[in-house]
């Protein structure tokens, strides 16, 4: 049996090296010196100065964290509300549909929700007037659906299996509802909703091809640009890029690990 | 908690719903319309569907060009095939590599458990398209693979590894793999020990108690696993675009060819319309799937 288990941690390690080394490797070469990305010359900064410096990466990067922030914000009132219908609201008319709508863009491939947004922009425009052009608010428009889904899995999930008797006792000690779900529901699925947040603002950052498809000439978000570049061959401050997103990403995880510890450790388990 | 109020709760449900109606569902809808009308030169490059004629009667034009030409011309025929074929085989080296490792997580001290998960999912929360870029840094022609090999001197001229299918299939496991391994890992760490303990005791041999236990009651895990990851590998762009070959004709490539290079709005649509029919049923088998998930809990 245990010969067994430790292939199986053998398994596992293969599993991280494979998921691991590209990323070492994104950051060990943007401290490389020469701007031929892949061959070591010496250890230099310079590729981080000459980021800071890139314009056209830095205006993509702000867009993009404008999108993601309202979209994500909007995204998580949404699926919290979708959350909550279907861990709560039990069998009521159009819950199928319902149910398909929200698990659908969990799966639904890129290209097809891409094509299918940019059409009904395209034939609201038409029709209504609205939207003039497309940019910043069509792409927040449809980032604010896609994550929608993930953040509602997430809030569902957190509620299906959740203790509800304090919300019970609340009830009979006579509070009304809308108090129960602020003093009770609310600070309960708090990390949730911040878990969903974070997911769905980190969607929104990463999406190429549905920003691709809803935005208009004059609104690149930082993986159109990043993509451009990298279709035309690896440059040095893409790799500097990746490595300060590597390191706020594990700086991020590592506060939320530490937080939910404090948190557990606070609710006594 | 009842909600007593018809009103609050109907307040609750109208928002997400009539949003992902307009912004999710409704779209389908213009463009199954878009890939029946033809396209035109203008802004927006397709003739309506609806047209008055002269007569003053409305006129009903559909144009079925754009779905015979997708059977007939075998392009884009082999680019479904393909899709699929790329989709499926990539799901299941997904499952073969992330198995064990959602396993021995599973299997893992409790306290251990959160980081190792975490271990997995970090790398999705860093940029996709850097990552990807992190391949081509390693497979690329003058790329560290090749540079070692040659200063190694096994091979006295670089391999070509970039831009072929070996290339395709790594960047679209190493990228869905985590999909694989979390619904793999929320299945198997729900698995009582003891029944594993009970095979033992009757005899069977740890495999088999893996093959008659472990393996059938990870079933729904697989699954959901599995279609996390093929569903939207079937349209995948950015990986066949950057580290496949140029034969690597897959069908979202195609899609995004005929609407960004060709402006035909149509044909477009009309791939997005197939492709859509192709993937209904497993879509819908996952939402099965995912509606069960929450109702077992």
């Amino acid at each position: 049996m245990s010969r067994r288990l430790g292939r199986i941690w053998i398994a596992l390690g293969v599993g991280y090296a494979f998921l691991y080394i590209p990323i070492a490797l994104l950051v060990v070469l943007s401290f490389n010196d020469s701007r031929l990305v892949t061959i070591w010359t010496g250890f230099s900064f310079r590729w981080y100065v000459a980021l800071w410096r890139n314009d056209a990466l830095v205006n993509a990067a702000v867009l993009s964290i404008r999108i993601a922030a309202v979209a994500a914000t909007g995204a998580t009132v949404l699926g919290m509300a979708a959350g909550f219908a279907l861990a709560r609201f039990g069998a009521f008319r159009g819950r199928g549909l319902f149910g398909a709508m929200v698990a659908a863009p969990l799966v639904m491939p890129e290209v097809i929700t891409g094509l299918s947004l940019l059409l009904l922009f395209v034939a609201l425009a038409e029709s209504v007037g609205w939207p003039g052009e497309r940019g910043l608010t069509t792409v927040t428009i449809a980032h604010t659906t896609f994550a929608t889904a993930y953040v509602a899995v997430v809030v569902q999930s957190r509620l299906s299996d959740f203790d509800r008797s304090l919300e019970e006792a609340a009830l009979d000690l006579g509070a009304r509802p809308w108090q129960v779900f602020a003093l009770i529901t609310l600070p309960l699925i708090a990390p949730a909703l911040a878990a969903g947040w974070l997911l769905a603002f980190t969607l929104s950052l990463d999406d190429l091809v549905i920003a691709s498809f809803t935005s208009g000439p004059g609104a690149s978000t930082l993986p159109m640009v990043v993509f451009s570049a990298l279709k035309l061959g690896l440059t040095p401050e893409l790799f500097a890029l990746a490595t300060v997103i590597i390191v706020v990403v594990s700086a991020g995880l590592l506060l939320a690990l530490r937080l939910g510890r404090v948190a557990s450790a606070r609710a006594g388990g | 908690m009842r909600w007593r109020a018809p009103s609050s709760r109907a307040l609750v449900l109208a928002l997400p719903f009539l949003w992902l109606g307009l912004f999710f569902l409704a779209p389908f809808l213009i463009v199954a319309k878009i890939a029946v009308s033809e396209a035109a030169l203008g802004i927006p490059p397709y003739a309506p569907v609806a047209r008055w004629t002269d007569q003053g009667a409305l006129a009903l034009v559909l144009n079925l060009e754009n779905f015979t030409l997708l059977i007939e011309d075998s392009f884009y025929l082999d680019a479904y095939l393909r899709s699929v074929r790329v989709a499926g085989i990539s799901a299941l080296i997904c499952l073969l590599l992330g198995y064990p490792m959602a396993y021995a997580i599973a299997r893992a001290p409790e306290a251990r458990r959160n980081v190792l998960l975490l271990l997995v999912i970090l790398p999705f929360w860093t940029s996709f398209l850097l990552r990807i870029m992190a391949w081509i840094g390693l497979l690329a022609d003058n790329g560290v693979i090749n540079n070692i090999l040659l200063a190694l001197g096994i091979v006295s001229e670089p391999v070509r590894l970039l831009y072929t299918d070996a290339a395709l299939y790594l960047g679209i496991v190493y990228c869905y793999l985590p999909f694989m391994v979390l619904p793999l890992y929320a299945n198997l760490v729900k698995l009582d020990p003891v029944l594993l303990e009970a095979a033992s005791d009757l005899g069977a041999r740890p495999w088999r108690a893996f093959l008659a236990v472990t393996l059938p009651l990870s079933l729904p895990g697989i699954l959901a696993g599995t279609m996390l990851v093929f569903i939207p590998a079937v349209g995948e762009f950015v990986i066949p675009e950057l580290l496949g070959g140029p034969d690597a004709q897959l069908i979202g490539r195609v899609l995004w060819t005929e609407f960004f290079t060709n402006r035909d709005w149509p044909m477009a649509s009309a791939l997005a319309v197939v492709l859509l029919l192709l993937l209904v049923l497993p879509i819908a088998w996952f939402q099965h799937l995912q509606g069960r998930a929450t109702e077992g809990r």
